[in-house]
C-alpha cells in the first residue's frame, strides 16, 4: 500500500504537465492588474469628510495662526555662502538648543552646522505661521550636539571647501579665498584650535551620515537634546515678534 | 501529502484513466472573481491635493477613495483592500495627531490588512504601538522579529481571507530598517532575510494552509540596481507567490510588472505610487472565470 501512494502523487505529477494544475479547487487562474486615478471625477463620500472635518479644523486653525512677522522674503536661492534662511534656521539651533544643552552638561554649544539641502523651503514676506514651519523642516530631524576632537573640525573644514555649499552656520566665522580654500576659521573670536575639543550642534540625520558628513559619525560625545528641528523653529516664532535674520559675513568667499 | 489531496488527486487521477482522454477532462469547480484593491506610500495623504497643485491638482483624498472602493465592492463583493506600508508621515496630520486618523479612516474603508513601512516607525516604536487600538485591521509581517520590543505579538507573519470559497493567503515582508530609521526609534527590532521568509510563507500558505492565492505586501521597493533586496529580486528568487504589492520606491507603473518566478510561473508586481494618488485594482479570475473590467494587464498564472 506505501508504494501505491508514493506513485499515485508520481502519475499525478506527469498527468498535470501535460494538463493543468491541481491545486485543491482551482485549475487555472488569470491575473488582470491595473491602476485607477484618484481624480476628480469622484465626489468625495460625505460621511468620511464629515468624519476628517473636526481633525482637519484644528489643524488648520494651528497651522495657520501668526506667529510672528517677516519683513523681506528669505529664500536659500540668495547668492553666496551664506543665506538669510539658512542663518535663521542655524542661529534658532544655537539659541533654542544651548540652554537646554547647557543645563545638562554645563558646556556650551560652540557652533552649528546644518546642511544646504535641508532648507526645504522659503519664507515669504508677511505672517509667519506653524505651517511654515512645516514647510521649512518637514522632516522629523532632533537636534543633537555633538563633542568633536579639533580634528574632526577640521575635518568638517575641509568638507565646507569640498561642498562648495552654503551650508548653514550659527557660532563660527569662516573665510574662503576665490578658489573655496578657508583662509580663517574662528569660534568666540578664536581661531579653530586642532588640540582642542568643540562642541557641535547639529540634526540627528546629519549627525549619522547623512549629506556625507562623516566627520560627525563617530564624535567624542554625542548628546542628545530630545527637541525636534522644527519644534525650535516654532518655539523660536512663538517667542520673537519680527524676524530678522538676514545674509552677513558669518561665511564668506572672496 | 496531506490526505485531503491525495484523495482527490487519486479520484481526478482515476477520473483520467476512466474516461481516457485530455478533451474530455471536466472539473465541476465553478468560475470565481476575486478583487484586490491596493494602497501604498499613503504618507497621511488625508485630503486630495488643492486644485492649485503644480503637479497632482484635485488628486487624491481618503473620502474619494471610500467613493471608489465601495463601488468596486458593490460590483464583486469578493473583494480585499490591502496597504504595503508608510501609512504614516508626510503631512501634519502626522505630526498632530500621530497617526491616530490614518488608522481610524484606514478602518472605516475597511482595510483587510497591510504591512509596515520604515516611515511608520517615525514616532518610534512606542508610538505605533500607542496608534494600534486605531486599526481594525491586521499588520502582516514576516521579517521584522518584534520579540524583544512593545510589538511583540501585535503584527503576524500571515493571514489566511476566504472569499467565495477562495483560499487567499496574504504574508507581507518588510525593509532592512538599519541606516533609513534611527535605531533609537526601531529599537530591538530584528530583521530577518526577506527572501528566506517569503519562500518559507509561500510554501507555508502554497502547501500547509492550501491556500489558492498568495499575495505578498511589500515594503522593500520595486527595483534597485545593486544588490540590495527588491520586488524583481523577491519573485524571481521565490515560487508559489501569485501577486506582490509593492510600496517603500514610491513607483507608478504604466501597468503591473510580469516577472517569472524560479519555477518559471508568472507573478504580478504592481504598485501605485503614493500619496493616494491612485488606487490599484488587480482582478483574479479562476477557473474560467471571464475578464470583465478590460484595459488592465492580463496574463495567466
Amino acid at each position: 500500500m506505501k508504494k501505491v501512494i508514493k506513485q499515485i502523487p508520481l502519475i499525478f505529477c506527469f498527468l498535470s504537465l501535460i494538463s493543468c494544475k491541481f491545486d485543491s479547487e482551482v485549475s487555472q487562474k488569470t491575473i488582470e492588474g491595473k491602476e485607477i486615478p484618484i481624480d476628480s471625477t469622484i465626489t468625495g463620500d460625505p460621511e468620511i469628510e464629515e468624519f476628517i472635518a473636526p481633525f482637519k479644523e484644528h489643524l488648520n486653525k494651528t497651522l495657520d495662526s501668526t506667529l510672528a512677522y517677516n519683513p523681506s522674503v528669505l529664500s536659500k536661492g540668495e547668492k553666496g555662502m551664506n543665506t538669510g534662511i539658512g542663518n535663521l534656521m542655524a542661529d534658532i539651533v544655537m539659541e533654542q538648543a544651548n540652554p537646554i544643552f547647557k543645563s545638562r552638561t554645563g558646556n556650551s554649544i560652540d557652533f552649528v552646522l546644518l546642511n544646504y539641502g535641508g532648507i526645504r523651503a522659503e519664507l515669504n514676506k508677511g505672517a509667519i505661521t506653524t505651517r511654515d514651519a512645516y514647510n521649512m523642516m518637514p522632516f522629523e530631524n532632533q537636534i543633537v550636539v555633538t563633542e568633536l576632537s579639533g580634528e574632526k573640525v577640521m575635518e568638517l573644514l575641509t568638507y565646507l571647501e569640498k561642498g562648495k555649499s552654503a551650508h548653514p552656520v550659527s557660532g563660527i566665522n569662516i573665510k574662503m579665498d576665490k578658489d573655496f580654500k578657508i583662509t580663517s576659521a574662528s569660534v568666540n573670536g578664536k581661531s579653530i584650535n586642532p588640540e582642542q575639543n568643540y562642541f557641535v550642534a547639529t540634526s540627528d540625520y546629519l549627525q549619522q551620515g547623512g549629506d556625507s558628513m562623516y566627520f560627525f559619525s563617530d564624535p567624542v560625545n554625542l548628546y542628545d537634546i530630545d527637541y525636534k528641528l522644527r519644534n525650535a523653529i516654532i518655539d523660536y516664532f512663538h517667542k520673537i515678534d519680527t524676524i530678522k535674520a538676514k545674509q552677513d559675513d558669518r561665511f564668506i568667499k572672496e | 501529502m496531506k490526505r485531503r489531496n491525495f484523495i482527490q488527486q487519486t479520484s481526478a487521477a482515476s477520473a483520467f484513466v476512466g474516461l481516457g482522454g485530455l478533451s474530455s477532462l471536466s472539473f465541476s469547480e465553478a468560475p470565481k472573481h476575486i478583487t484586490i484593491l491596493h494602497t501604498n506610500d499613503v504618507h497621511s495623504h488625508i485630503e486630495a491635493f488643492g486644485p492649485d497643485h503644480h503637479r497632482n491638482p484635485n488628486m487624491g483624498g481618503v473620502a474619494k477613495r471610500a467613493v471608489l472602493i465601495e463601488k468596486i465592492r458593490k460590483e464583486n463583493p469578493n473583494t480585499l483592500l490591502l496597504d504595503a506600508g508608510d501609512i504614516f508621515q508626510g503631512t501634519p496630520y502626522f505630526n498632530f495627531y500621530g497617526g491616530e486618523l490614518e488608522f481610524k479612516l484606514m478602518s472605516k474603508l475597511k482595510y483587510d490588512a497591510s504591512t509596515l513601512g520604515n516611515h511608520d516607525f517615525d514616532n518610534g516604536i512606542d508610538g505605533l504601538y500607542a496608534q494600534l487600538p486605531h486599526a481594525d485591521f491586521d499588520f502582516l509581517i514576516s521579517n521584522y522579529d518584534f520579540s524583544n520590543t512593545i510589538m511583540d505579538g501585535h503584527t503576524k507573519s500571515y493571514k489566511v481571507f476566504t472569499k467565495n470559497g477562495v483560499r487567499i493567503g496574504v504574508f507581507g515582508v518588510g525593509i532592512e530598517l538599519k541606516g533609513l530609521v534611527n535605531d533609537k526609534l526601531y529599537k530591538e527590532t530584528k530583521y530577518l532575510d526577506p527572501i528566506e521568509m517569503a519562500t518559507d510563507m509561500s510554501n507555508t500558505l502554497k502547501n500547509e494552509e492550501n491556500c489558492d492565492l498568495v499575495i505578498c505586501l511589500s515594503h522593500l521597493g520595486y527595483k534597485y540596481d545593486s544588490e540590495k533586496v527588491d520586488d524583481h529580486k523577491l519573485a524571481s528568487k521565490t515560487e508559489n507567490i501569485d501577486l506582490i504589492i509593492g510600496g517603500h520606491t514610491h513607483t507608478f507603473l504604466d501597468e503591473p510588472t510580469i516577472v517569472k518566478n524560479k519555477a518559471d510561473k508568472n507573478v504580478m508586481i504592481n504598485q501605485v505610487g503614493c500619496y493616494g494618488l491612485y488606487l490599484g485594482r488587480v482582478d483574479f479570475y479562476l477557473n474560467g472565470s471571464k475578464a470583465i473590467t478590460g484595459n488592465g494587464k492580463s496574463v495567466e498564472i
